[in-house]
């Protein structure tokens, strides 16, 4: 037997145990300087997106990163697209504050739409001047050759030109041209085509380098060991209670931060189990029995009217049939597989950061801020972690690694725990919706108005836990996500007002939350509207489609009860028995300007229990041009699922202090037994622009299922999660 | 360092000395041995992110002193599934349904399916989504997973 270090090194050189940095040369010699190596990273410069080697392959830079949702795999078909390169000629680094343009974070449904384009239209300008470079070296004209597979020939056949030879260093030194035409999508050969996910392979075989897996040498195990209250005051530590644990190297505390590092990890998460501290009480969160009436009483900010259309103040009163509802949906958290973490070095006065974030731009100046550091001072790099569907704690564990990192004089990685995680990531705001709405004589809106009780701010920097309780400076404004989307209807009404309260403050940090407002506001609209139909005795799909003359929205709607053979006739469907079957549909234009999505929710409701199965959703999606039809089911797939697990059974618990809900199962989310089929038709538009699959079809789970199980049971749900209580309480009033 | 403990990882012996004999096998693994198949998740056994097999059976490594194994008891992480370089039919059966988005929760699923198959190389769905109904994936890839698991089992 031989001693440990040997044992690693043989069990390292065993053909199954491939160990190695996979971070396209950003290992830790690389991370030895802060600074920027000379390459330019301005959206403006071609140079910026894109390098080519002599040998032929091509690496792009790009400011959006994948956060597991396989979007690297979807630009580099984007990139050798427009290059005319094989695929494996492309590879991809992002988010490096150092090398990479900043594209803004990777959120909001726009890593295609917006990132992509940019990616694309860099790679057409390249394209172009590769071709006329050519033309130069073979003595042609431009329009006489070919770009194929690295090379350029003439399109009539003879001696060609590989890229590689055409540039010094492989530098365009050229502006993106906005005028640069695209290749024609008939032409396309990559895109449009389900290509396997470049990360698969190693994920599934333990080889893919987490940022969780990230080592330094001489690199130290953080933790940190937040307040039990919120507002709490670290009064004093007893630095004798963790005294017996080996592997020790030092209690950090600023302020009311308070965090342990050490040797080893296991001596790490020992010592902040252990550590003695004293903290002052603190009450700052509401009675959570209470929570809607304390959104309901918070202090209105300004109100956002986000559309008016005629006069629905005035038209409200009138013939016909008035309803009113008010929906509401609980704070949720992103509830991450992996808590977060990151790694920080201060060396020389420079600060290198290795994150999971999905704002490694916007990171960089909150940690300058917060360590007093000139912005060029400090390098954020990407590295993919657990899926993080928005803002979740990736970037506070940076902002904790770097307070540890500067204390200790060592490289240190920050890792947090479960409860770390529920308890201290930002969260998903309560979100309160009244709406009224008059029905005409025929059946018709006449009139819609709806008020959105929701946070102030929008999408922006979330102030970073670390500051906050340092004292360091940060962020004073909430940032919940650009939340008023989705506040307004697609229908055509002659009379329509939705106004957006927004509100002081909210109880716990608010950030986005995969298609944040625009889910719960769907939510609202769409189970409303059938209200409305089922007030009119209207089949739903009928119902909407009177209000609908957008042809795309039409034909998602369409495509989506041909897929679920929708059985056409009002809600609800009157059944006897303990078991109640019904179908639910639910339809949302994505911000009211891109990505189509209706779906067909199918449930079964248990009388006795309240318990509520949700079978199958069929899906019918436009977002335009689609790049890997794949990619696109697999992030339907999981809007779904996540969703379904969101409206079913997700709420945050707190008491006046803290949140209480840290770990699974107190926060609980959907399990292999209850998860729905799925069934999808995507709609092509190849000559369309591409939208954003990430989010929309998140929009229209949860009004699909309440309308589902209304019309199973004549219940209506209108405060998610639908948990059986409610639903039994549901049934009791039908 | 404390006292060396012996253990078989992927059918290899090694050693460790780590301060204290009930760090959880997972820091071993991951941090001694530099593996990283097993993930940590929540350590607390409930997400079975840290999935690993002792002696065959799925463990929650997490959770799992290292002074709860018997010596000679055989550990395996998902870098040790494949034999002779070849995948586990699980592995090629998750990349050709493209079974993951994140990946991170993949290694406890592929871990516990190994265990199933190997008990129950022909199991119903519903004998799937029962074995699997410990593992927590995030990012909504259930389906896939299931429809690995089946052309897994499909294949042996």
């Amino acid at each position: 037997m031989v001693a440990m270090n040997l044992s690693r090194r043989a069990l390292l050189k065993g053909s199954a145990l491939v160990v190695g940095f996979a971070l396209s040369g950003q290992g830790p010699a690389h991370a030895a300087s802060a600074t920027a190596p000379s390459k330019p990273v301005s959206p403006e410069e071609v140079d910026a997106f894109l390098a080519l080697s002599r040998d032929g392959f091509a690496t792009i830079y790009s400011g959006k990163v994948d956060l597991g949702t396989g979007v690297r795999t979807a630009l580099i078909q984007m990139a050798a697209e427009e290059l005319d390169l094989p695929l494996d000629h492309v590879t991809l680094v992002q988010g490096d504050t150092a090398l990479t343009p900043d594209q803004g974070p990777t959120y909001g449904s726009l890593s295609i739409q917006n990132g992509g384009m940019q990616i694309r239209l860099a790679c057409a300008t390249a394209r172009r001047q590769i071709l006329t470079l050519a033309a130069e070296r073979l003595g042609r004209k431009r329009e006489d050759l070919e770009t194929e597979a690295g090379i350029v020939r003439p399109k009539g056949g003879g001696e060609g030109v590989a890229y590689g030879e055409l540039l010094k260093d492989g530098r365009f030194s050229l502006k993106v041209d906005k005028e640069a035409a695209p290749k024609d999508p008939g032409s396309y050969t990559l895109v449009g085509r389900s290509v396997q996910r470049l990360d698969i392979p190693e994920k599934i075989a333990g080889r893919f380098a987490y940022m969780q897996d990230f080592r330094l040498p001489g690199m130290l195990h953080g933790r940190v060991v937040r307040p039990p209250a919120i507002g709490a005051q670290l009064q004093s530590v007893d630095e004798t209670s963790v005294r017996d644990v080996p592997g020790l190297i030092r209690i950090v505390r600023e302020g009311n931060f308070l965090g342990i590092v050490a040797r080893t990890e296991w001596a790490a998460i020992k010592a902040a189990r252990q550590v003695q501290a004293r903290w002052s009480e603190a009450e700052e969160l509401p009675d959570q029995a209470r929570l809607w009436e304390h959104v309901r009483g918070t202090r209105i900010v300004k109100d956002d009217v986000t559309m008016n259309v005629g006069d629905a103040v005035g038209s409200l009163p009138g013939e016909g049939r008035i309803l009113k509802a008010t929906y509401d949906f609980a704070i949720q958290t992103h509830g991450s597989i992996g808590p977060s973490c990151a790694v920080a070095m201060l060396s020389e006065g420079k600060l290198s950061v290795w994150t999971a974030s999905q704002m490694t731009h916007a990171l960089r100046k909150q940690l300058a801020a917060m360590m007093g550091l000139p912005l060029d001072d400090v390098r954020c790099i990407y590295i993919e972690g657990s899926g993080c569907y928005g803002r979740n704690g990736h970037e506070d564990a940076a902002g904790d690694a770097a307070l540890l990192a500067r204390a200790v004089g060592h490289p240190v990685r920050v890792q947090w725990s479960r409860a770390d995680e529920h308890g201290w990531d930002p969260k998903g705001p309560p979100t309160l919706i009244d709406l009224s709405a008059r029905l005409d004589g025929e059946g018709n809106v006449a009139a819609w108005a709806s008020e959105f009780f929701i946070p102030d701010g929008a999408a922006g920097n979330v102030p970073l836990v670390a500051a906050s309780l340092a004292g360091l400076p940060h962020e004073t404004n909430n940032a919940p996500g650009n939340i008023i989307h989705n506040s307004g209807v697609p229908y055509a009404f002659p009379n329509v007002r939705t106004v957006c309260h927004r509100l002081a403050e909210t109880p716990l940090r608010p950030s986005w939350i995969r298609t944040p407002g625009r889910m719960q506001n769907t939510f609202a609209n769409e189970s409303f509207l059938d209200e409305l139909a089922a007030a009119a005795g209207v089949d739903p799909l009928e119902f909407r489609l009177r209000s609908l003359s957008d042809e795309r929205g039409i034909t998602v709607l369409r495509r989506a009860a041909a897929l679920a053979n929708w059985d056409s006739r009002p809600s609800p469907r009157q059944q006897e028995g303990e078991i109640l079957r019904g179908r639910g549909l639910s339809y949302v234009k994505y911000e009211l300007y891109r990505t189509y999505v209706a779906a067909v929710a199918e449930v079964e409701v248990e009388r006795r229990t309240g318990a509520i199965r949700v079978t199958r959703f069929c899906v019918a999606q436009d977002c335009g041009q689609i790049i890997n039809p794949d990619g696109v089911r697999n992030q339907i797939e999981g809007n779904i699922i996540q969703t379904v697990s969101r409206t079913l059974k997700e709420e945050v618990t707190f008491d006046r202090s803290r949140v209480t809900s840290l770990d699974w199962e107190s926060y609980p989310i959907l399990t292999f037994p209850e998860v729905p089929e799925i069934a999808i038709d995507l709609i092509d538009r190849p000559r369309d622009k591409p939208w954003g699959a990430g989010e929309p079809s998140a929009a229209i789970v949860s009004s699909a299922i309440s309308n589902a199980v209304f019309d199973a049971s004549g219940a209506r749900l209108r405060s998610a999660p639908f948990t059986p209580d409610k639903v039994k309480a549901g049934l009791q009033r039908t | 360092m404390g006292k060396p403990i012996s253990l078989s990882v992927n059918g290899r012996a090694v050693t460790v000395s780590p301060d204290d004999p009930d760090t959880p096998l997972l820091y071993v693994l991951r941090n001694e041995l530099e593996l990283r198949g097993p993930r940590f998740g929540c350590g607390l056994g409930q997400c079975g992110a840290c999935t690993v097999h002792v002696d065959g059976q799925a463990v929650r490594s997490c959770t799992t002193p290292l002074s709860a194994l018997q010596p000679g008891q055989k550990v395996v992480t998902l870098e040790g599934l494949a034999t002779s370089g070849t995948p586990h039919p699980l592995q090629a059966a998750f990349v050709e349904e493209q079974a993951a988005q994140c990946g991170y929760c993949i290694n406890g699923m592929i871990m516990q399916s190994a265990a199933l198959l190997a008990q129950n190389p022909k199991p119903s769905r519903a004998e799937i989504l029962q074995a699997l109904a410990g593992n927590l994936c995030r990012c909504g890839t259930h389906l896939r997973i299931v429809r690995a698991v089946e052309r897994a089992s499909a294949s042996l």
